[in-house]
């Protein structure tokens, strides 16, 4: 225990170089940032995709099948891997293709792109179960007030959802948060590779991987907490569960 | 798409593949093993033991698996070098090797999510029930044994096939600490013959694979457990 509680140089946290303590919360940010636009991204895919399962043709849905469907069986260190390179492969032969340069994706973009892609596979699954839970008379009563299609889903079916696909979706951003410390095998900088690099450079590993283990745990207790919040609002006026 | 690499790889990818199998049973194993006392402990337990079993599950579920790897990989393993004696014990070659620790982490990553998963299960038996075995006479350990576990457990038999397939999926970081299984070697053939996408959509078949076997596995167990239906 003394070998552990020796082997921590509180200095090495401070803000400025030496210290590492400012680039940890730059990683922080930058996870965040990634997080937050790949749960966004994936929210979009996740509406559409849902949408699509419950009305589209059997082309549709079945392509939509294969997407929710592969996403979810294949490690997501492998997906990103395979997305980020064919990603940038395809974006480039497009560039070419059209007579511009070709360009490096900056990691930021990037990131949310990959962690976007896979979120929206689970997100379809969610807000799919969501938006089948919407009692049908509800949007029968919508039809009969003379709704259009866009109007029923805009005014009731997606904010009447949102109480049931809450708890999936407060699970799915616990989840991005979480898978942003794949990119750094990829090398795109954020907390965990800011962490390691700040662990080899200073030889620190123990002290720097619990830190960043605790920046991870507070995210999530704050994401918690918020959550907890939302949900609160939304359920106004329904019966508790449980 | 070429594929010229495959044979001469095959051998590598099915010792990577056996790698990935012992890795996920093994984790699996191990980790049930704890979180069925997790997860009673959080339901009948005193209470400073509840609030400690809470604590593990918040803390490994509030943290990415891959920090947790390095975090005992690279950061305990950096301080067992120094503690006194630590290299003439027979701990030693043990705690040289990287799959130990893999072992280690992966199962407490298993025990943390399956404890909540098992709080849940065992919060969910009737109360009937388990008053029923008691007014039989049963010792606790008995009713644990006899009624309250297979009960619970059959309730979450399709959570624990997702959260298998979880953990199967997380088994590719292992590679980040040094262990080859079938991630690892896709990362060698990509090095050595400096084809992108065939090596990663080879194991990525591999693990759709695996994934299909065990939806299949514990759907045809779950045929298995004799439940009444309502309706």
């Amino acid at each position: 225990m003394s070998a552990i509680l020796a082997s921590i140089q509180w200095d090495l946290l401070s803000l400025t170089p030496p210290g590492w303590g400012g680039n940890l919360l730059r990683g922080l940010a930058k996870t965040f940032q990634i997080a937050l636009g790949a749960y966004v991204l994936g929210l979009t895919i996740g509406l559409a995709g849902a949408l699509g399962k419950i009305y589209g043709g059997p082309v549709l849905r079945w392509g939509l099948e294969i997407y929710t469907t592969l996403i979810r069986a294949v490690p997501e260190l492998v997906l990103i891997l395979l997305l980020y390179y064919a990603g940038t492969d395809l974006l480039n032969q497009a560039l070419e293709g059209l007579g511009y340069e070709r360009v490096d994706i900056s990691g930021l973009a990037a990131g949310i792109y990959v962690l976007g892609l896979v979120q929206g596979a689970y997100a379809t699954e969610v807000l799919r179960g969501a938006i089948l839970a919407v009692p049908a008379g509800q949007v029968e009563a919508a039809a009969a007030f003379g709704m259009s299609w866009v109007q029923r889903h805009s005014r009731i079916v997606i904010p009447a959802m949102i109480p049931f696909a809450l708890p999936g979706l407060a699970n799915l951003w616990l989840i991005v948060t979480k898978d942003t410390a794949l990119l750094a095998v990829v090398g795109f900088s954020e907390l965990a590779l800011e962490t390691r690099q700040a662990a080899g450079a200073t030889k620190s590993y123990f002290m720097f991987y619990v830190i960043a283990a605790m920046l991870y745990l507070l995210l999530t207790l704050v994401s918690n907490v918020v959550f907890r919040w939302i949900e609160h609002r939304y359920r106004r006026g329904q019966p508790e569960l449980n | 798409m070429q594929w010229y690499w495959l044979p001469e790889y095959a051998p590598k990818f099915a010792e990577g593949l056996w790698l990935t199998l012992q890795l996920l049973g093994l984790s699996l194993f191990f980790g049930m093993c704890l979180a069925i006392p997790i997860g009673l402990v959080q339901v009948t337990g005193p209470r400073p033991l509840a609030w400690a079993a809470r604590a593990f599950c918040t803390m490994i579920r509030g943290t990415p698996l891959l920090i947790q790897l390095w975090l005992v990989y690279y950061g305990l393993g950096s301080l067992f070098p120094s503690v006194p004696g630590i290299r003439e014990s027979f701990l030693w070659p043990i705690l040289r090797e990287a799959f130990p620790y893999a072992i280690f982490v992966f199962t407490l990553s298993v025990a943390g999510y399956e404890g909540e998963v098992m709080r849940g299960a065992f919060r969910g038996v009737p109360k009937g029930e388990l008053e029923a075995a008691r007014a039989f006479g049963m010792h606790p350990f008995t009713v644990l044994r006899r009624i309250w576990l297979p009960r619970a457990l059959q309730n979450v038999f399709p959570t624990l096939a997702g959260e298998m397939v979880l953990t199967l999926k997380s088994t590719p970081l292992a590679a980040t600490i040094t262990i080859f299984e079938v991630y690892g070697i896709s990362t060698i053939v990509r090095q050595e013959t400096y084809r992108i996408y065939e090596p990663l959509l080879f194991v990525a078949g591999i693990y759709i694979c695996l994934t299909g076997v065990i939806v299949l596995l514990f759907r045809w167990a779950e045929n298995r457990i004799p439940r009444v239906r309502a309706g």
